[in-house]
Protein backbone atom coordinates (compact mmCIF):
# COMPACT_ATOMS: atom_id res chain seq x y z
CA UNK A 1 0.00 0.00 0.00
CA UNK A 2 1.37 3.13 -1.11
CA UNK A 3 -0.04 6.51 1.54
CA UNK A 4 0.80 10.06 0.69
CA UNK A 5 -0.25 12.69 3.51
CA UNK A 6 -0.05 16.07 2.91
CA UNK A 7 1.16 17.86 5.66
CA UNK A 8 1.00 21.49 6.64
CA UNK A 9 3.14 23.92 9.02
CA UNK A 10 1.02 25.81 11.73
CA UNK A 11 1.41 27.45 14.71
CA UNK A 12 0.52 26.29 17.95
CA UNK A 13 -3.02 27.62 18.67
CA UNK A 14 -2.65 27.84 22.69
CA UNK A 15 -0.40 31.19 21.72
CA UNK A 16 -1.43 34.78 21.64
CA UNK A 17 -1.32 36.02 17.80
CA UNK A 18 -0.33 39.70 16.54
CA UNK A 19 -1.12 41.10 13.46
CA UNK A 20 2.17 41.75 11.47
CA UNK A 21 3.08 45.33 10.80
CA UNK A 22 1.53 44.65 7.32
CA UNK A 23 -1.78 44.76 8.35
CA UNK A 24 -2.30 41.26 6.35
CA UNK A 25 -0.66 38.49 7.89
CA UNK A 26 0.22 37.07 11.26
CA UNK A 27 3.17 37.91 13.18
CA UNK A 28 5.39 35.08 13.22
CA UNK A 29 8.43 36.17 15.50
CA UNK A 30 7.93 34.38 18.36
CA UNK A 31 5.83 31.84 17.96
CA UNK A 32 5.90 28.26 17.78
CA UNK A 33 5.30 25.91 14.75
CA UNK A 34 4.70 22.60 14.92
CA UNK A 35 2.48 19.91 12.04
CA UNK A 36 -1.37 20.88 11.96
CA UNK A 37 -3.52 19.03 14.50
CA UNK A 38 -5.52 17.43 12.24
CA UNK A 39 -2.55 16.10 9.55
CA UNK A 40 -1.02 14.59 12.72
CA UNK A 41 -3.78 12.03 12.51
CA UNK A 42 -3.30 11.75 9.04
CA UNK A 43 0.27 10.77 9.64
CA UNK A 44 -0.89 8.03 12.51
CA UNK A 45 -3.58 6.92 10.09
CA UNK A 46 -0.90 6.32 7.23
CA UNK A 47 1.24 4.82 9.41
CA UNK A 48 -1.02 1.93 10.61
CA UNK A 49 -2.08 1.43 7.44
CA UNK A 50 0.64 0.63 5.81
CA UNK A 51 2.01 -1.34 9.71
CA UNK A 52 -1.39 -3.24 9.56
CA UNK A 53 -1.06 -4.03 5.67
CA UNK A 54 2.90 -5.49 6.23
CA UNK A 55 4.24 -3.77 3.44
CA UNK A 56 3.65 0.05 1.33
CA UNK A 57 5.24 3.42 2.02
CA UNK A 58 4.01 6.48 3.37
CA UNK A 59 5.26 9.66 1.68
CA UNK A 60 4.52 12.70 3.33
CA UNK A 61 4.14 16.56 0.78
CA UNK A 62 4.05 19.53 2.34
CA UNK A 63 4.29 23.08 0.47
CA UNK A 64 5.52 26.14 1.74
CA UNK A 65 9.26 27.56 2.05
CA UNK A 66 12.14 25.94 3.63
CA UNK A 67 11.01 26.37 6.88
CA UNK A 68 8.49 22.95 5.97
CA UNK A 69 11.15 20.60 5.98
CA UNK A 70 11.17 20.58 9.78
CA UNK A 71 7.63 20.15 9.87
CA UNK A 72 8.56 17.02 6.94
CA UNK A 73 11.43 15.90 9.67
CA UNK A 74 8.81 15.13 12.09
CA UNK A 75 6.96 13.28 9.93
CA UNK A 76 9.75 11.08 8.91
CA UNK A 77 11.18 10.81 12.81
CA UNK A 78 7.36 9.00 13.30
CA UNK A 79 7.98 6.60 10.65
CA UNK A 80 7.02 8.63 7.29
CA UNK A 81 10.07 6.88 4.86
CA UNK A 82 9.90 9.80 2.64
CA UNK A 83 9.16 13.47 2.30
CA UNK A 84 8.89 15.93 -0.62
CA UNK A 85 8.75 19.95 -0.42
CA UNK A 86 6.80 21.52 -3.25
CA UNK A 87 8.96 24.75 -2.62
CA UNK A 88 6.99 28.38 -2.57
CA UNK A 89 8.04 31.29 -1.25
CA UNK A 90 4.47 31.44 0.74
CA UNK A 91 1.80 29.21 1.42
CA UNK A 92 -0.83 31.38 -0.57
CA UNK A 93 -4.45 31.51 0.91
CA UNK A 94 -6.21 30.53 -2.51
CA UNK A 95 -7.06 26.71 -1.94
CA UNK A 96 -7.51 26.07 -5.62
CA UNK A 97 -4.06 27.26 -6.24
CA UNK A 98 -2.50 24.42 -3.88
CA UNK A 99 -4.46 22.02 -4.42
CA UNK A 100 -3.11 22.37 -8.40
CA UNK A 101 0.13 22.18 -7.11
CA UNK A 102 0.05 19.17 -4.96
CA UNK A 103 -2.46 17.69 -7.75
CA UNK A 104 0.69 18.10 -10.29
CA UNK A 105 2.81 15.98 -8.32
CA UNK A 106 0.19 13.39 -6.80
CA UNK A 107 -0.44 12.17 -10.10
CA UNK A 108 0.65 9.02 -11.34
CA UNK A 109 2.24 9.21 -8.15
CA UNK A 110 0.78 5.31 -8.00
CA UNK A 111 -1.10 6.20 -4.86
CA UNK A 112 -3.72 4.11 -3.14
CA UNK A 113 -4.65 6.59 -1.14
CA UNK A 114 -4.20 10.12 -0.33
CA UNK A 115 -4.40 11.50 3.47
CA UNK A 116 -5.18 14.96 4.58
CA UNK A 117 -6.41 16.70 7.85
CA UNK A 118 -9.85 17.86 8.09
CA UNK A 119 -8.56 21.14 8.21
CA UNK A 120 -5.83 23.44 9.75
CA UNK A 121 -6.76 25.57 12.25
CA UNK A 122 -4.62 28.46 11.17
CA UNK A 123 -6.27 29.03 7.57
CA UNK A 124 -9.57 26.88 8.61
CA UNK A 125 -10.97 26.13 5.36
CA UNK A 126 -10.74 22.51 4.85
CA UNK A 127 -10.91 22.93 0.85
CA UNK A 128 -7.72 21.37 -0.20
CA UNK A 129 -8.49 17.70 0.08
CA UNK A 130 -11.54 17.70 -1.85
CA UNK A 131 -9.88 19.78 -4.46
CA UNK A 132 -7.00 17.60 -4.93
CA UNK A 133 -9.60 14.78 -5.30
CA UNK A 134 -11.53 16.21 -7.88
CA UNK A 135 -8.58 17.47 -9.66
CA UNK A 136 -7.61 13.70 -9.59
CA UNK A 137 -10.97 12.11 -10.43
CA UNK A 138 -10.39 10.21 -7.00
CA UNK A 139 -13.63 9.24 -4.69
CA UNK A 140 -13.12 11.37 -1.46
CA UNK A 141 -14.35 10.84 1.98
CA UNK A 142 -13.98 14.43 4.48
CA UNK A 143 -13.96 14.15 7.75
CA UNK A 144 -13.08 10.58 8.52
CA UNK A 145 -13.59 9.82 12.03
CA UNK A 146 -13.09 6.15 11.28
CA UNK A 147 -11.64 3.85 9.07
CA UNK A 148 -11.42 -0.11 7.75
CA UNK A 149 -9.33 -0.71 4.58
CA UNK A 150 -8.50 -3.80 2.76
CA UNK A 151 -9.18 -5.79 -0.96
CA UNK A 152 -8.61 -2.53 -2.63
CA UNK A 153 -11.89 -1.11 -0.73
CA UNK A 154 -12.38 1.01 2.32
CA UNK A 155 -15.22 2.05 4.88
CA UNK A 156 -15.39 5.45 6.63
CA UNK A 157 -17.21 6.71 9.35
CA UNK A 158 -17.84 10.70 8.66
CA UNK A 159 -18.79 13.38 11.50
CA UNK A 160 -21.50 15.70 10.81
CA UNK A 161 -23.46 17.64 13.34
CA UNK A 162 -25.02 15.56 15.33
CA UNK A 163 -24.79 12.55 13.47
CA UNK A 164 -22.41 10.68 10.94
CA UNK A 165 -22.57 8.64 7.86
CA UNK A 166 -21.47 5.68 7.15
CA UNK A 167 -19.09 5.91 3.23
CA UNK A 168 -17.87 3.19 1.47
CA UNK A 169 -15.14 3.88 -1.41
CA UNK A 170 -12.94 2.35 -3.80
CA UNK A 171 -9.50 2.70 -3.54
CA UNK A 172 -7.43 4.78 -4.80
CA UNK A 173 -9.26 7.62 -2.90
CA UNK A 174 -8.87 10.69 -1.35
CA UNK A 175 -9.60 10.82 2.82
CA UNK A 176 -9.30 13.90 5.01
CA UNK A 177 -8.85 12.87 8.46
CA UNK A 178 -10.60 13.87 11.71
CA UNK A 179 -9.51 13.87 15.26
CA UNK A 180 -10.22 10.57 17.56
CA UNK A 181 -9.13 8.60 14.64
CA UNK A 182 -5.77 7.65 16.08
CA UNK A 183 -3.68 9.59 18.51
CA UNK A 184 -0.35 10.40 16.87
CA UNK A 185 2.70 9.03 18.17
CA UNK A 186 5.29 10.76 19.64
CA UNK A 187 8.29 10.24 17.93
CA UNK A 188 11.16 7.79 19.22
CA UNK A 189 14.89 9.27 19.79
CA UNK A 190 15.63 6.42 17.47
CA UNK A 191 12.98 7.45 14.90
CA UNK A 192 14.47 11.08 15.33
CA UNK A 193 17.91 9.66 14.32
CA UNK A 194 16.55 7.87 11.13
CA UNK A 195 15.30 10.72 9.95
CA UNK A 196 17.94 13.05 9.47
CA UNK A 197 19.18 10.23 7.00
CA UNK A 198 15.72 9.72 5.01
CA UNK A 199 14.84 11.21 1.61
CA UNK A 200 13.53 14.57 1.52
CA UNK A 201 13.18 15.90 -2.20
CA UNK A 202 12.61 19.81 -3.16
CA UNK A 203 10.91 20.34 -6.03
CA UNK A 204 9.36 23.66 -7.17
CA UNK A 205 5.76 24.35 -6.55
CA UNK A 206 3.44 24.44 -9.54
CA UNK A 207 0.92 26.97 -7.83
CA UNK A 208 -2.13 27.73 -9.77
CA UNK A 209 -3.05 31.37 -10.00
CA UNK A 210 -3.63 32.99 -7.37
CA UNK A 211 -7.06 34.64 -6.87
CA UNK A 212 -7.57 34.94 -3.21
CA UNK A 213 -5.86 37.06 -1.04
CA UNK A 214 -5.97 38.80 2.32
CA UNK A 215 -6.95 42.56 2.47
CA UNK A 216 -6.53 42.77 6.00
CA UNK A 217 -5.89 40.52 9.13
CA UNK A 218 -7.39 42.00 12.39
CA UNK A 219 -8.41 41.36 16.10
CA UNK A 220 -11.75 40.30 16.62
CA UNK A 221 -13.88 43.25 17.86
CA UNK A 222 -13.94 42.89 21.63
CA UNK A 223 -16.78 41.91 23.60
CA UNK A 224 -18.19 44.73 26.09
CA UNK A 225 -17.07 43.77 29.20
CA UNK A 226 -19.82 42.32 31.01
CA UNK A 227 -21.74 42.76 34.53
CA UNK A 228 -21.99 40.60 37.23
CA UNK A 229 -25.20 40.62 38.40
CA UNK A 230 -24.71 39.56 41.99
CA UNK A 231 -24.19 36.24 44.19
CA UNK A 232 -25.81 33.22 44.89
CA UNK A 233 -29.32 31.98 43.90
CA UNK A 234 -30.77 35.39 44.57
CA UNK A 235 -29.51 36.61 41.71
CA UNK A 236 -31.85 34.92 39.50
CA UNK A 237 -34.68 36.69 39.18
CA UNK A 238 -32.46 39.89 37.76
CA UNK A 239 -30.97 37.75 35.54
CA UNK A 240 -34.29 36.74 34.06
CA UNK A 241 -35.39 40.44 34.16
CA UNK A 242 -32.10 41.33 32.24
CA UNK A 243 -32.40 38.48 29.42
CA UNK A 244 -36.12 39.84 29.00
CA UNK A 245 -35.85 43.93 28.86
CA UNK A 246 -32.22 44.10 27.81
CA UNK A 247 -30.28 41.33 25.42
CA UNK A 248 -34.15 40.25 24.26
CA UNK A 249 -33.52 36.22 24.29
CA UNK A 250 -35.93 35.10 26.20
CA UNK B 1 -26.99 41.52 -14.19
CA UNK B 2 -25.51 39.10 -11.94
CA UNK B 3 -27.44 35.81 -10.49
CA UNK B 4 -26.48 33.72 -7.48
CA UNK B 5 -26.80 30.17 -6.80
CA UNK B 6 -27.53 29.10 -2.99
CA UNK B 7 -27.51 24.95 -2.20
CA UNK B 8 -30.08 24.35 0.08
CA UNK B 9 -28.70 21.50 2.60
CA UNK B 10 -30.93 19.01 3.78
CA UNK B 11 -31.05 15.41 5.87
CA UNK B 12 -33.29 13.00 6.69
CA UNK B 13 -35.89 14.98 3.80
CA UNK B 14 -36.17 17.94 6.01
CA UNK B 15 -34.27 21.47 5.26
CA UNK B 16 -31.47 22.25 7.76
CA UNK B 17 -31.71 25.77 9.37
CA UNK B 18 -28.12 26.54 7.50
CA UNK B 19 -30.26 26.15 4.59
CA UNK B 20 -32.35 28.93 5.12
CA UNK B 21 -29.13 31.07 5.94
CA UNK B 22 -27.83 30.38 2.40
CA UNK B 23 -30.18 31.43 0.56
CA UNK B 24 -30.48 34.56 3.25
CA UNK B 25 -26.70 35.58 2.37
CA UNK B 26 -26.90 34.61 -1.31
CA UNK B 27 -29.94 37.20 -1.31
CA UNK B 28 -28.27 40.34 -0.31
CA UNK B 29 -24.83 39.57 -2.56
CA UNK B 30 -27.71 39.15 -5.45
CA UNK B 31 -29.66 42.43 -4.50
CA UNK B 32 -26.24 44.20 -4.44
CA UNK B 33 -25.08 42.89 -7.63
CA UNK B 34 -29.05 43.61 -9.46
CA UNK B 35 -29.70 39.89 -9.73
CA UNK B 36 -31.57 36.72 -8.77
CA UNK B 37 -31.56 33.90 -6.60
CA UNK B 38 -31.26 30.52 -7.76
CA UNK B 39 -31.57 27.92 -4.75
CA UNK B 40 -31.14 23.93 -5.55
CA UNK B 41 -32.83 21.64 -3.07
CA UNK B 42 -31.73 18.50 -3.84
CA UNK B 43 -33.18 15.13 -2.37
CA UNK B 44 -35.15 12.06 -2.62
CA UNK B 45 -38.71 12.44 -4.48
CA UNK B 46 -40.83 14.43 -2.32
CA UNK B 47 -37.88 17.03 -1.32
CA UNK B 48 -39.75 19.70 -3.71
CA UNK B 49 -42.42 20.49 -0.44
CA UNK B 50 -39.58 22.11 0.93
CA UNK B 51 -39.16 24.50 -1.78
CA UNK B 52 -42.00 27.16 -0.46
CA UNK B 53 -39.56 27.61 2.89
CA UNK B 54 -36.74 28.64 0.90
CA UNK B 55 -39.07 30.66 -1.25
CA UNK B 56 -39.86 32.72 1.49
CA UNK B 57 -36.51 33.64 2.58
CA UNK B 58 -35.73 35.40 -0.79
CA UNK B 59 -34.84 32.52 -3.18
CA UNK B 60 -36.43 34.01 -6.47
CA UNK B 61 -36.31 30.07 -8.34
CA UNK B 62 -35.91 26.69 -6.48
CA UNK B 63 -35.12 24.36 -8.49
CA UNK B 64 -35.59 21.33 -7.34
CA UNK B 65 -33.76 18.27 -8.13
CA UNK B 66 -34.90 14.76 -7.11
CA UNK B 67 -33.82 11.20 -7.37
CA UNK B 68 -34.37 8.07 -5.84
CA UNK B 69 -30.89 7.32 -5.14
CA UNK B 70 -30.87 10.73 -3.10
CA UNK B 71 -32.05 9.77 0.28
CA UNK B 72 -28.94 10.38 1.64
CA UNK B 73 -26.00 12.61 0.51
CA UNK B 74 -24.40 11.80 -2.36
CA UNK B 75 -21.24 13.86 -2.60
CA UNK B 76 -20.39 13.10 -7.04
CA UNK B 77 -23.99 13.15 -8.44
CA UNK B 78 -25.03 16.48 -6.38
CA UNK B 79 -21.95 17.71 -6.89
CA UNK B 80 -22.23 17.21 -10.63
CA UNK B 81 -25.25 18.81 -10.95
CA UNK B 82 -24.55 21.83 -9.04
CA UNK B 83 -21.93 22.27 -11.17
CA UNK B 84 -23.91 21.80 -14.70
CA UNK B 85 -26.51 24.31 -13.64
CA UNK B 86 -23.23 26.40 -12.79
CA UNK B 87 -22.02 26.07 -16.68
CA UNK B 88 -25.41 26.67 -17.92
CA UNK B 89 -26.36 29.62 -15.77
CA UNK B 90 -23.65 31.72 -15.22
CA UNK B 91 -23.65 32.79 -11.79
CA UNK B 92 -21.67 35.86 -9.93
CA UNK B 93 -21.21 33.36 -7.14
CA UNK B 94 -22.27 29.59 -5.97
CA UNK B 95 -23.23 29.46 -1.71
CA UNK B 96 -23.31 26.55 0.56
CA UNK B 97 -23.30 26.18 4.30
CA UNK B 98 -19.87 25.86 6.13
CA UNK B 99 -21.30 22.41 7.51
CA UNK B 100 -20.08 19.40 7.11
CA UNK B 101 -21.94 18.76 4.08
CA UNK B 102 -21.09 22.20 2.43
CA UNK B 103 -17.42 21.77 3.45
CA UNK B 104 -17.09 18.54 1.85
CA UNK B 105 -19.57 19.85 -1.38
CA UNK B 106 -18.43 23.32 -2.11
CA UNK B 107 -14.86 22.23 -2.93
CA UNK B 108 -15.17 19.85 -5.36
CA UNK B 109 -18.09 22.10 -6.91
CA UNK B 110 -14.96 25.06 -7.05
CA UNK B 111 -12.23 22.64 -8.46
CA UNK B 112 -14.61 21.44 -11.11
CA UNK B 113 -15.49 24.98 -11.91
CA UNK B 114 -11.79 26.19 -11.52
CA UNK B 115 -13.19 28.75 -9.31
CA UNK B 116 -11.57 30.36 -6.08
CA UNK B 117 -13.10 29.31 -2.77
CA UNK B 118 -14.05 31.77 0.27
CA UNK B 119 -14.41 29.14 2.84
CA UNK B 120 -16.56 29.35 6.44
CA UNK B 121 -17.64 33.10 5.71
CA UNK B 122 -19.59 35.40 7.86
CA UNK B 123 -20.06 38.64 5.56
CA UNK B 124 -19.91 38.91 1.72
CA UNK B 125 -20.19 41.91 -0.77
CA UNK B 126 -18.92 42.78 -4.09
CA UNK B 127 -16.21 45.09 -4.49
CA UNK B 128 -15.80 46.02 -8.23
CA UNK B 129 -14.97 43.01 -10.19
CA UNK B 130 -14.19 41.33 -7.19
CA UNK B 131 -16.06 39.90 -3.86
CA UNK B 132 -15.13 41.10 -0.26
CA UNK B 133 -15.17 38.48 2.37
CA UNK B 134 -14.70 37.92 6.56
CA UNK B 135 -13.79 34.67 7.58
CA UNK B 136 -12.75 33.86 10.82
CA UNK B 137 -8.71 32.72 11.32
CA UNK B 138 -6.59 30.86 13.95
CA UNK B 139 -9.77 29.36 15.59
CA UNK B 140 -11.98 32.75 15.97
CA UNK B 141 -8.80 35.01 17.53
CA UNK B 142 -8.19 36.56 14.30
CA UNK B 143 -10.28 37.89 11.71
CA UNK B 144 -9.31 37.99 7.91
CA UNK B 145 -10.71 40.29 5.29
CA UNK B 146 -10.27 38.15 2.10
CA UNK B 147 -10.67 39.68 -1.64
CA UNK B 148 -11.31 36.86 -3.79
CA UNK B 149 -10.84 38.05 -7.74
CA UNK B 150 -12.28 35.31 -10.48
CA UNK B 151 -16.16 34.72 -11.54
CA UNK B 152 -17.92 32.47 -10.10
CA UNK B 153 -17.16 32.60 -6.90
CA UNK B 154 -17.35 29.44 -4.51
CA UNK B 155 -18.40 30.62 -0.58
CA UNK B 156 -19.49 28.72 2.51
CA UNK B 157 -21.13 30.36 4.66
CA UNK B 158 -20.83 30.17 8.55
CA UNK B 159 -23.79 28.96 10.38
CA UNK B 160 -25.32 31.16 12.55
CA UNK B 161 -23.47 34.25 10.52
CA UNK B 162 -26.65 35.44 8.78
CA UNK B 163 -30.13 35.99 9.90
CA UNK B 164 -32.96 34.46 7.65
CA UNK B 165 -35.93 36.90 7.22
CA UNK B 166 -39.17 36.77 5.38
CA UNK B 167 -38.94 38.71 1.88
CA UNK B 168 -42.13 40.00 0.65
CA UNK B 169 -42.56 38.44 -2.76
CA UNK B 170 -42.24 34.63 -2.73
CA UNK B 171 -39.91 32.27 -5.10
CA UNK B 172 -41.32 30.07 -7.91
CA UNK B 173 -40.49 26.50 -7.88
CA UNK B 174 -38.80 24.36 -11.15
CA UNK B 175 -37.84 21.02 -11.17
CA UNK B 176 -33.80 20.49 -12.10
CA UNK B 177 -32.44 17.33 -14.05
CA UNK B 178 -29.81 15.43 -12.09
CA UNK B 179 -26.81 15.77 -13.70
CA UNK B 180 -25.34 12.11 -13.26
CA UNK B 181 -26.39 8.89 -12.17
CA UNK B 182 -25.62 8.01 -7.99
CA UNK B 183 -25.46 4.80 -8.69
CA UNK B 184 -22.19 5.85 -10.53
CA UNK B 185 -21.04 7.54 -7.99
CA UNK B 186 -17.74 5.30 -5.99
CA UNK B 187 -17.86 6.68 -2.82
CA UNK B 188 -21.45 6.29 -1.25
CA UNK B 189 -22.94 6.52 1.80
CA UNK B 190 -24.64 2.98 2.88
CA UNK B 191 -25.66 4.06 6.79
CA UNK B 192 -26.95 7.36 8.99
CA UNK B 193 -25.84 7.11 12.26
CA UNK B 194 -28.21 9.68 13.86
CA UNK B 195 -26.87 11.34 17.50
CA UNK B 196 -29.57 10.98 20.27
CA UNK B 197 -33.02 10.63 18.88
CA UNK B 198 -34.88 14.21 18.94
CA UNK B 199 -32.03 16.00 20.25
CA UNK B 200 -31.26 19.20 19.01
CA UNK B 201 -27.88 19.33 16.97
CA UNK B 202 -25.61 22.00 18.82
CA UNK B 203 -24.58 24.15 16.29
CA UNK B 204 -28.88 24.66 15.26
CA UNK B 205 -30.02 25.23 18.58
CA UNK B 206 -30.64 29.09 19.88
CA UNK B 207 -29.69 28.18 23.43
CA UNK B 208 -26.72 26.04 24.24
CA UNK B 209 -26.27 25.25 27.69
CA UNK B 210 -22.76 24.22 28.70
CA UNK B 211 -21.36 22.40 31.82
CA UNK B 212 -17.26 22.70 33.12
CA UNK B 213 -15.34 21.17 35.88
CA UNK B 214 -17.47 23.38 38.20
CA UNK B 215 -20.65 20.59 38.09
CA UNK B 216 -18.25 18.51 39.94
CA UNK B 217 -19.62 14.99 38.64
CA UNK B 218 -21.23 13.43 35.52
CA UNK B 219 -24.36 13.15 37.50
CA UNK B 220 -24.91 16.49 37.63
CA UNK B 221 -25.28 17.42 34.29
CA UNK B 222 -29.01 16.53 34.84
CA UNK B 223 -29.38 19.85 35.90
CA UNK B 224 -28.33 21.18 32.91
CA UNK B 225 -30.84 18.78 31.26
CA UNK B 226 -33.74 19.61 33.02
CA UNK B 227 -32.67 23.13 32.33
CA UNK B 228 -32.75 22.71 28.43
CA UNK B 229 -35.97 21.24 28.60
CA UNK B 230 -37.06 24.16 30.22
CA UNK B 231 -36.50 26.17 27.04
CA UNK B 232 -39.16 23.88 25.01
CA UNK B 233 -37.09 22.44 23.08
CA UNK B 234 -35.41 25.29 22.22
CA UNK B 235 -31.84 23.89 24.09
CA UNK B 236 -28.88 21.72 23.24
CA UNK B 237 -26.08 20.87 26.48
CA UNK B 238 -22.80 20.49 25.85
CA UNK B 239 -19.65 20.29 27.27
CA UNK B 240 -15.61 21.67 28.22
CA UNK B 241 -13.02 19.61 26.72
CA UNK B 242 -11.86 18.73 30.31
CA UNK B 243 -15.39 17.18 30.51
CA UNK B 244 -15.33 15.55 27.36
CA UNK B 245 -11.80 14.28 28.30
CA UNK B 246 -12.52 12.87 31.60
CA UNK B 247 -15.92 10.75 29.81
CA UNK B 248 -18.47 12.67 31.46
CA UNK B 249 -20.03 13.79 28.20
CA UNK B 250 -19.83 12.26 24.41
CA UNK B 251 -16.42 13.68 22.85
CA UNK B 252 -18.74 15.15 19.94
CA UNK B 253 -20.52 18.14 22.96
CA UNK B 254 -17.33 19.26 22.96
CA UNK B 255 -17.45 22.82 22.52
CA UNK B 256 -14.23 24.52 21.62
CA UNK B 257 -11.22 25.03 19.28
CA UNK B 258 -11.14 21.59 18.43
CA UNK B 259 -14.59 20.61 18.99
CA UNK B 260 -17.95 22.57 18.27
CA UNK B 261 -18.17 26.12 17.19
CA UNK B 262 -21.20 27.81 18.45
CA UNK B 263 -22.52 30.64 18.00
CA UNK B 264 -26.57 30.76 20.09
CA UNK B 265 -28.68 33.74 20.49
CA UNK B 266 -27.96 32.57 24.06
CA UNK B 267 -25.13 30.77 25.75
CA UNK B 268 -25.02 29.42 29.15
CA UNK B 269 -21.57 28.88 30.50
CA UNK B 270 -22.34 26.85 34.18
CA UNK B 271 -19.13 26.08 36.16
CA UNK B 272 -16.99 26.62 32.97
CA UNK B 273 -13.43 28.88 33.91
CA UNK B 274 -13.19 30.15 30.19
CA UNK B 275 -9.78 28.71 29.15
CA UNK B 276 -8.77 29.85 25.63
CA UNK B 277 -10.04 26.41 24.29
CA UNK B 278 -13.57 26.73 25.36
CA UNK B 279 -13.91 30.11 24.74
CA UNK B 280 -12.68 29.86 20.89
CA UNK B 281 -15.74 27.48 20.32
CA UNK B 282 -18.24 30.20 21.79
CA UNK B 283 -17.04 33.69 21.63
CA UNK B 284 -19.47 34.49 18.63
CA UNK B 285 -22.34 34.01 20.81
CA UNK B 286 -25.24 36.68 20.71
CA UNK B 287 -25.79 36.81 24.69
CA UNK B 288 -23.22 34.74 27.16
CA UNK B 289 -24.37 34.50 30.64
CA UNK B 290 -21.77 32.71 33.03
CA UNK B 291 -22.22 31.03 36.66
CA UNK B 292 -18.91 30.12 38.48
CA UNK B 293 -18.21 30.27 42.03
CA UNK B 294 -14.70 32.48 41.32
CA UNK B 295 -15.57 35.69 40.74
CA UNK B 296 -12.03 36.21 39.03
CA UNK B 297 -12.40 33.56 36.56
CA UNK B 298 -12.16 34.33 33.04
CA UNK B 299 -15.39 33.74 31.19
CA UNK B 300 -16.52 36.96 33.28
CA UNK B 301 -14.34 38.70 30.78
CA UNK B 302 -16.42 37.58 28.18
CA UNK B 303 -20.01 36.90 29.55
CA UNK B 304 -22.32 39.85 28.73
CA UNK B 305 -24.07 38.34 32.34
CA UNK B 306 -22.51 36.72 35.41
CA UNK B 307 -23.84 35.27 38.71
CA UNK B 308 -21.12 34.39 41.49
CA UNK B 309 -22.04 30.98 42.95
CA UNK B 310 -22.53 27.79 43.10
CA UNK B 311 -23.76 25.94 39.85
CA UNK B 312 -25.76 23.47 42.00
CA UNK B 313 -27.61 25.44 43.61
CA UNK B 314 -28.46 28.92 41.55
CA UNK B 315 -29.17 26.58 38.81
CA UNK B 316 -32.36 24.71 39.47
CA UNK B 317 -33.55 28.14 40.72
CA UNK B 318 -33.12 29.27 36.94
CA UNK B 319 -34.94 26.20 35.76
CA UNK B 320 -38.16 27.12 37.62
CA UNK B 321 -37.45 30.72 36.73
CA UNK B 322 -37.26 29.75 32.68
CA UNK B 323 -39.99 27.27 33.46
CA UNK B 324 -42.24 30.22 34.19
CA UNK B 325 -41.10 32.44 31.60
CA UNK B 326 -41.46 29.83 29.04
CA UNK B 327 -44.50 28.33 30.22
CA UNK B 328 -42.96 25.07 30.14
CA UNK B 329 -43.55 24.42 33.82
Amino acid sequence: MKIAVCIKRAPDMEQRFKVASSGTSVDEAGLKFDMSDFDGYAVEVALQLTEKAGTGEVVGISLGPDNVQETLRKALSMGVARGIQLKADTVPVDALSIAQALSAELKGGGYDLILFGKLSLDASNGSVGPMVAQLLGLPCVTACSKLDVGDGRGTARRELEGAAEVVKFPLPAVLTIDEGIARPRYPALKGIMAAKKKPLEVKPAALGDVRVTVEAMALPAERPAGKIIGEGPEAVPELVRLLQTEAKVL
Amino acid sequence: MANVLAFAESRGGALRKVALETVTAARALADSAGGEVHAILAGAPGIGELAAELGAVGADRVLVAEHDKWAHYDAESMSATVVARVREGQYRAVLFAASAQGRDLSPRVAAALGAPIGADIVSAELDGDAIRVRHPVYTGKLMATLSIRGSPVVLSVRPNAFTAAPVAKPGTVEPLAPAADPSASRAVVTEMVEGARGALDLADAPVVISGGRGLKAPDNFSLLEELAAAFGGDAAVGATRAVTDEGWRPHSDQIGQTGRLVSPDLYLAIGISGAIQHVAGMRTSRTIVAINKDKDAPIFKIADYGIVGDALEIVPVLTGAIRKVRGTG
